[in-house]
Parts: structure tokens; C-alpha cells; sequence
């Protein structure tokens, strides 16, 4: 491929600075790099299963005096951990759900069936990609008190998450864009088949979009597990929130070593799901740089 | 609408209705719905918003400019806005070049970069809470504290970290650097992929040395994906807020207090909604000024 060569040629590499200050380079670099990646959360996995006494006067110890494995039981039962990774997870997999069927629905219409009105509507899509986020953060909250027309309030009930995670204009327009590169040839052979669109749909876009899809996917997921500030708006009751929003209010009630092993359990979920998808997921985020483009 | 009654256009409406008309109609119901409720229904109400006096309690009422000269002659807007800036401006000293410095470097390994990408991506996918709680922790000021121990090694410190008001957005900024530079890094990488090598030859054989090919063909050829990012991120650090809000929510003596922990302290304390739309609009317009300004000057470098 277009690895061939890079910057550095092989004749580059010949010659004595090179040889042996690249690989002097590479070593420093990946200590930095393994140093500021892995070592918080390596620090994390210590402190988790250390007593607090160890973690407030020897945070730097290479190995505690003492290993408490205990701490995990404890803050998944008794800091109700585990109620929290499991209101996260319902959250995520639901935005996950309700981003995959408004944008996939959204761009089979604007990309292969093309209606007329098509285009006002990518483009006013596309609009809200260009405006930034904070101008709706205050009436997007009193939207989810008092939805207008039907006047429910959604405070409190999940679908304040789910729904709005939704209109995500970025999602829309990748998936438009994997669409579009679909061949029209297969979508007239389907037609001539006789195909509904419903059918067209399910049959044949969706199967050929599968990895754009897993790539939103994961990419809903993740984000959603991160999200702070509009879960602690909208799920004020903390039999609902995410361990996001719980961790801050829980943490001062709790003692350190509790705290620790309840931020590993968080930290956990998000690290292994990347470290398993880690391809798909580097090659999402990389695409993300492209329609910014 | 006359024209639905004459022959000709009943056959339009037959044949729009056979082609699947209706049934693009009904895909699309989700997306517009969805859209007309949590993106463009609130962008609208928003700029309506914030010529209204508005609590939730009593029926909104117009006030025209009222919010607006509010919170423009609010005491805490100029450090806000200060602070704000400090912030954009340390976060693209310290987090602008790293990643684009590890895109080109790792680039140039063949068989290890994936590596380092998965490592330097790791922080990005810890949840910003835990990452910030943590880094709570390993800022403590005192000499036990995990970098006042390590740079204690070294006989520097301690420090007072967050408890410092002079230290206090630095620390913040590095926690959010080391948040984001992965990210950043794997989009500048798959920009990369697209430079064309051919050129690289031609520098070397007009004598040009390493660094002189990083920066007169590499970077260059991804220039235009460097001024994106760099508006993407000022746009985002001008909109910072779990950051400081978890940190020090906003202290010491207000020394990072942001634009966007001002709304949030006029809307969800206060409870003052119509001063925080206000607000917003306001940051909303610098940014996309911004945007607008930004897009005008570098046209012309990224034509080339």
C-alpha cells in the first residue's frame, strides 16, 4: 500500500543519527505514551484493591501493603455500583436503538428514495452541525419538562435521554454518506423486483450497511457512557441515573478505597468494549475527521 | 391550492403516490419528528427565549432586550469571559501540537502504530466523570498527593494544584489535554493516510532533510483538516463546562469560572431561564462569528 515508504527513507535509515536515534526516539515516545495511557487506569486497578490507608499516604507505591479485593464486592453492592452500570447500560443501549432507527430511516429517505423536499431537509440537518451545542442546552431541558403539544414531561423517565440523543446530525450524515456510495444498480435491480421500499430498506440497504451501522453504533455507546451534564439535568431521581452523574454526589459519602474500586468498575466497561472493537472504533473515529472535512 | 383540483395535477398525486411518495413520507417521520423536537424546536425557542422573562413558575413574558443588557452588565461576565479565553488559548498550546506531533509520528511506523494509536486513544474512552475524579485525586495538594510525590522525587513542589488560583486552569487544561489528545491524533492519522508519497522522493532527492519534509510536504498536505480541528476545538473549549464544573466548580475565587458554568448557574440556580438563553445566544453568535471569520482567513492558505 501507500506504506511503502514515509517520510524517512531507507536511506534515512543508514545513516548513523537515524539509526540509532529513531529507535532511542521510539522508546521514549512509547514510555510517554504508555505512561500517560495506561498508567492512570493501571494506578486505578492498584488503588481499587488497596486499603484507604495505603492510598492516602503511599499513593506512589509500587505494590500495597495489603490487597483488599473486597473493595470490588463492596462498592458494587454497597455504593450500589452495580445499579448505576446497569441504568448506564440501559441508557446507552436505548440511545443506541433510538439513534440507529431515526438516522437509518432518516437517510434511506434522503439518500436512496430522494423525495423532492430531500434536500431542505439534509440541509437543514446539516444546519444544526454548524450551530453550536450550548444554544439549545437550556430550552432542549424545558422542551423535556413540557414537550410541546402533548404536554408530558419526560423528566425522570429514560426517553429524556433517548430521544434527543437522536438528532445527532452527525450520525445522520455519515450514514446518508455510506448510503450514497451504495450502487444505484442494486437499488433499481431490487425496484425492478418489484421491491417495496419498506422492503428495499430492511433486505437489501441495511445488510450492506452493516459495518456503518456497528460504527455508530459503538460510537452512540460510548458517548452516551460518557455523558455528564444532560443526564444530571434530566434524571434528578437517583434510582435512575448513570454512573456518571452518581459517582460526584456518592463520592463524598464514601471512603476512599470504595471510591477507587467504584471508579475502576466505571472505567472498566468503556476500556474493555474499545479494547474489543478497537479496529471498527479507530476507524469510526478517523471517519468522523473525514466529514468534518 | 387550486392546483390540486385540476385533472393533471390529481394524476401528479397518483403517480407520487405509486412511485412510494407516501412511503418516503413515513420514513422520514422519525428523523423530522425527532429533529422538530430536540434540535431545530429548541434552537428557535432559544433565540425567543432569550427576549423573555422565564422561571417556569410564572407565564413567560416579553422584555425585549432586558436579559441581554443583564447580562452584559453582570459583574461576573468580563472574568467569565476571560477565563474562557484562557482556557481556548492554554488548551491550544497544550493540546494542539501533541497530537498532531504523535499523527506524524506514528504514521511513520509500520508495524507498531496501532499500538500506540489503541494506547493514546485509551483516555478518550474513559467516562470524563471517573477521568476528572481521578485526576481530583492525583491533584491533592498535599506533599502525598500522587504529582506533588512524583515531582517531589525530582525536589519540585508541592503544589497546590486546584487549590491555586494561578494553577488551577493549567490543571484543568492538562487533564483535558490528556482526555482529548488521542482523539484528536486518530483523525490527523487518517489524514495522513491520504499524503501523497511520491513526494516525499521528490523532496529527498532536492537534498531536503527529515524535518524539513514533516513541514514543507507533510503538513502542508493535511493543512486543511489542521484548521478544521483547530476551529472544532475552539469551539469546544469555548464551550467547556464538566471540567470546571467537577474540578472546582468554578473556584478558586472564581479563578475558573467559564461561560458555560455562568448559564448554568442563571438557568438551573437561579433559575433564571431567560438570562441563561441570553447568554447563549450570545456565546452561540461570538462562535459562529468565529467560525465565519475563521473560515474567511484561512481560505486563503488552504487553497493551494
Amino acid at each position: 500500500m501507500s506504506y511503502e515508504r514515509g517520510i524517512i527513507s531507507t536511506a534515512d535509515r543508514q545513516r548513523g543519527l537515524v539509526r540509532y536515534g529513531l529507535p532511542a526516539i521510539q522508546v521514549l515516545i512509547f514510555i510517554a505514551v504508555a505512561i500517560a495511557g495506561v498508567g492512570p487506569l493501571l494506578w486505578l486497578l492498584k488503588s481499587g484493591v488497596s486499603t484507604s490507608q495505603d492510598i492516602l499516604s503511599g499513593p506512589m507505591q509500587l505494590w500495597p501493603s495489603g490487597i483488599q479485593l473486597k473493595n470490588i464486592p463492596d462498592a458494587w453492592n454497597r455504593v450500589q455500583i452495580g445499579a448505576y452500570l446497569g441504568n448506564t447500560a440501559f441508557i446507552a443501549i436505548g440511545s443506541m436503538i433510538s439513534t440507529l432507527f431515526v438516522c437509518t430511516t432518516g437517510a434511506f429517505v434522503l439518500s436512496i428514495l430522494r423525495p423532492k423536499w430531500g434536500p431542505v431537509v439534509t440541509g437543514a440537518v446539516l444546519a444544526t452541525l454548524f450551530l453550536p451545542g450550548v444554544i439549545s442546552l437550556v430550552p432542549l431541558y424545558m422542551t423535556v419538562l413540557d414537550m410541546p403539544l402533548l404536554h408530558v414531561s419526560l423528566q425522570n423517565t429514560f426517553w429524556a435521554v433517548w430521544l434527543p440523543s437522536a438528532a445527532s446530525a452527525f450520525n445522520v450524515l455519515i450514514i446518508k454518506r455510506y448510503f450514497d456510495s451504495i450502487p444505484r444498480e442494486l437499488i433499481e435491480a431490487a425496484r425492478i423486483d418489484g421491491a417495496s421500499n419498506l422492503r428495499l430498506f430492511t433486505a437489501l440497504i441495511l445488510p450492506l450497511s452493516k459495518p456503518i451501522i456497528g460504527v455508530v453504533a459503538l460510537l452512540t455507546v460510548i458517548g452516551s457512557w460518557k455523558e455528564y451534564l444532560w443526564p444530571l439535568l434530566v434524571l434528578p431521581d437517583p434510582r435512575l441515573q448513570p454512573i456518571s452523574v452518581a459517582l460526584p454526589r456518592v463520592q463524598k459519602t464514601t471512603e476512599i478505597s470504595l471510591q477507587m474500586s467504584a471508579l475502576f468498575l466505571a472505567v472498566l466497561i468503556p476500556v474493555v468494549l474499545f479494547l474489543v472493537f478497537q479496529k471498527q472504533f479507530l476507524r469510526g473515529v478517523g471517519m468522523a475527521g473525514g466529514i468534518k472535512e | 391550492m387550486s392546483l390540486l383540483r385540476s385533472p393533471q395535477s390529481r394524476r401528479g398525486i397518483a403517480t407520487w403516490y405509486r412511485s412510494g411518495g407516501l412511503s418516503s413520507i413515513f420514513f422520514a417521520l422519525p428523523l423530522v419528528l425527532i429533529f422538530l423536537y430536540f434540535s431545530w424546536g429548541p434552537i428557535v425557542r432559544g433565540l425567543v427565549l432569550s427576549f423573555q422573562k422565564n422561571n417556569l413558575v410564572a407565564p413567560p413574558e416579553w422584555v425585549g432586550m432586558s436579559n441581554f443588557s443583564y447580562v452584559l452588565t453582570d459583574p461576573q461576565l468580563p472574568q467569565a469571559a476571560l477565563n474562557t479565553l484562557y482556557f481556548a488559548l492554554l488548551a491550544l498550546i497544550f493540546g494542539f501540537p501533541v497530537p498532531l506531533f504523535l499523527a506524524v509520528f506514528i504514521s511513520e511506523l509500520r508495524r507498531t502504530g496501532w499500538l500506540y494509536n489503541v494506547i493514546s486513544y485509551l483516555p478518550a474512552v474513559v467516562p470524563p466523570v471517573a477521568a476528572i475524579l481521578l485526576w481530583t485525586f492525583f491533584y491533592d495538594p498535599s506533599g502525598a498527593g500522587v504529582f506533588n510525590s512524583i515531582l517531589g522525587w525530582f525536589g519540585i513542589g508541592p503544589f497546590a494544584w486546584l487549590n491555586s488560583q494561578s494553577l488551577a486552569m493549567p490543571a484543568i487544561v492538562l487533564e483535558a489535554t490528556w482526555a482529548g489528545a488521542g482523539a484528536t491524533s486518530i483523525i490527523y492519522l487518517a489524514a495522513l493516510t491520504g499524503v501523497r508519497t511520491e513526494l516525499y522522493e521528490a523532496a529527498e532527492l532536492d537534498g531536503a532533510g527529515i524535518w524539513s519534509r514533516v513541514w514543507h510536504v507533510t503538513l502542508p498536505q493535511i493543512r486543511g483538516i489542521i484548521l478544521i480541528m483547530m476551529l472544532l476545538q475552539l469551539i469546544g473549549t469555548f464551550q467547556v463546562f464538566t471540567e470546571p464544573f467537577l474540578f472546582t466548580g468554578g473556584g478558586p475565587n472564581n479563578a475558573t469560572m467559564t461561560v458555560l458554568l455562568l448559564i448554568y448557574r442563571y438557568a438551573f440556580i437561579n433559575g433564571d431561564f431567560g438570562a441563561a438563553t441570553a447568554l447563549s445566544v450570545l456565546l452561540a453568535g461570538v462562535l459562529c462569528a468565529l467560525s465565519v471569520v475563521y473560515h474567511f482567513v484561512t481560505r486563503r492558505w488552504s487553497t493551494t
